[in-house]
């Protein structure tokens, strides 16, 4: 329970202050403003090229491994900013995990994937690394599907079930946030099925922010939707955040209408 | 010319198939040629026993042992070097004069004969760190030789590494280095060992750069500082000098053989160790 006494639905997670993204002389995000709840998830959504991606991307700080990429505003976890220069960008990576678009399990055996993150952070007990590999698997509902082949590549896996890997790598160094940038996209329905119930089971513990291109997913499984356009100079924005309900029974603005009533995107 | 999409189709299909057919038979001419003249030769003796008279009886041990020296001392030399290089100019910097510079020069390296090595191993380590000819000169010399292949085939293969998998690594929290180690270097480990075999059978065939820098002495070598001939070597003067035809094929063959060996073993141990995903 948080200092100020709210349910962990109600406290912000991740709050992003006055956000602008440039990468080079492109302006891809302006001043973008909004707080994320724990333990719960948050959709992004809006037609290509808004800039949803490159939001998500900010808050583990992905984006700083492209040249060229300036970053104005903050954005706060738990209060904190993680733009700060004394801050360890590991530390904060490994409390906010990310899930992609494709599955990109590494060319390594189900089990070395699991256990790559926790390695890296210290944990060298051959015990403590299985348990970590059991229980992450089960919390994907893979456990009864790899047991018996965990030392098999990765790589011959299902794409369906490669993705609950990587979220299950994702799960393996124990983060607070996840986010998933379109990461049923690449899957079939029955996998995209599953993925989903997984994001339900999931926002029990921890804060999740997805990117979506699908409406129907946003309504299916978040509780709070942004919903974001490029304005007239083209530039990224976010033009209406609110609970999912409300957004797609009631939209505020006219452009958030005409988004999710299919008139355009 | 006015041909139909079937024809075009049927004319180019003829075209390919000539070509490997061509290559194919071209390839096992050769090898069937040297295997069947050169295995006859081939026993225990001619593996054991060093060459005498010039190589015209005797085997061939002191020649296998030369080669195999060099070869390692070569490649002992150029892989880590090799490899650091690379991952220098793919991980570590952005592209710029440095960058561009080492690229150039590597790929220049790489496309002088290796005649010019052997006069600069000869003039440099021979005689002028008065090393003489040796199986440390010549090693040092093959090493500067294959260098640059194992830069620009590591490199390659380390860039090829898909970004995907370099954002999932520091997505789990994971330091450059961690990332560059654990995930980068591990995927990229069969198109790094691909340019070291290569490395390994330039290293083998080669036989001006050696024989000026490591000479063509007959008996076996007790220190690296003593002078050695390796097979390639052995075969060239056998042949050149018309000593015995039937001995340099014997020992061409088993050049064939060894480098087939390698490839072999090499393939395995990476399957067996390093590429346990793929």
């Amino acid at each position: 329970m948080s200092e100020s006494g709210l349910k962990p639905q109600m406290k912000y997670k991740i709050e992003t202050k006055a956000v602008n993204l440039h990468y080079g002389s492109f302006h891809a995000l302006k001043d973008v403003t909004m707080g994320i709840r724990d333990c719960s998830i948050t959709a992004i959504i809006g037609p290509s090229g808004c800039g949803k991606s490159s939001l998500l991307r900010l808050f583990n700080r992905t984006n700083d491994l492209i040249p060229g990429v300036k970053i104005g505003g903050d954005i706060l976890l738990d209060g904190d900013s993680i733009y700060d220069k004394s801050k360890d960008i590991s530390v904060i990576r490994k409390r906010v995990g990310m899930v992609f678009q494709k599955p990109n399990v590494f060319p390594m055996s189900i089990y070395d994937n699991i256990i790559i993150g926790p390695k890296h952070h210290g944990v060298k007990n051959r015990s403590k690394l299985e348990e970590i590999s059991e229980s992450c698997l089960k919390q994907v509902a893979l456990w009864d599907e790899v047991k018996d082949i965990l030392k098999k590549s990765a790589l011959d896996l299902p794409a369906g079930q490669q993705q609950r890997l990587c979220i299950a790598r994702a799960l393996a160094v124990e983060p607070e946030v996840i986010l998933m940038d379109e990461s049923c996209s690449a899957l079939d329905p029955e996998s995209t099925m599953k993925i989903e119930e997984l994001m339900a089971n999931l926002a029990q513990k921890y804060s999740i922010i997805i990117v979506t291109h699908s409406m129907e997913q946003a309504v299916r499984v978040s509780d709070w939707s942004a919903f974001m356009m490029i304005n007239e100079d083209k530039i990224g924005t976010l033009v209406e955040y609110s609970e999912t309900t409300k957004m797609f029974q009631n939209p505020k603005d006219q452009r958030t209408e005409d988004y999710i009533t299919g008139r355009f995107g | 010319m006015n041909l139909t999409a079937q024809t075009r189709e049927k004319i180019a299909k003829t075209f390919i198939w000539a070509a490997a057919v061509l290559v194919l038979a071209v390839l096992t001419a050769i090898i069937a040629d040297i295997l069947i003249k050169g295995l006859p030769v081939i026993n225990f003796s001619f593996l054991t026993e060093i060459p005498r008279s010039m190589g015209r009886a005797g085997g061939v041990a002191s020649p296998i042992v030369g080669t195999v020296l060099i070869t390692l001392l070569a490649v002992t030399i150029a892989v880590p070097f090799g490899i650091g290089t690379a991952l220098y100019l793919a991980e570590y910097t952005k592209d710029g004069i440095i960058t561009r510079l080492i690229r150039f020069s590597a790929e220049s390296l790489a496309g002088i004969p290796s005649i010019v090595y052997g006069l600069f191993g000869f003039i440099f380590f021979v005689i002028y760190l008065g090393l003489g000819w040796s199986i440390l000169s010549g090693g040092l010399t093959l090493a500067f030789m294959i260098l640059p292949t194992i830069i620009r085939t590591a490199e390659e293969a380390i860039r090829s590494v898909p970004l995907s998998f370099r954002e999932a690594s520091y997505s789990l929290g994971a330091t450059k280095t961690q990332t560059i180690f654990k995930v980068v270097f591990p995927s990229a480990i069969r198109g790094i060992t691909n340019g070291i075999i290569l490395s390994v059978g330039r290293c083998i065939a080669e036989t001006a750069a050696v024989m000026l820098t490591a000479g063509s002495a007959l008996q076996l070598p007790s220190s690296i500082l003593d002078p050695t001939r390796t097979m390639a070597v052995h075969f060239y003067i056998l042949a050149v000098e018309g000593i015995s035809a039937e001995n340099a094929y014997g020992t061409a063959a088993l050049l064939i053989i060894l480098i087939f060996l390698i490839n072999v073993v090499a393939n395995m141990l990476v399957n067996r160790f390093v590429a346990k995903g793929r």
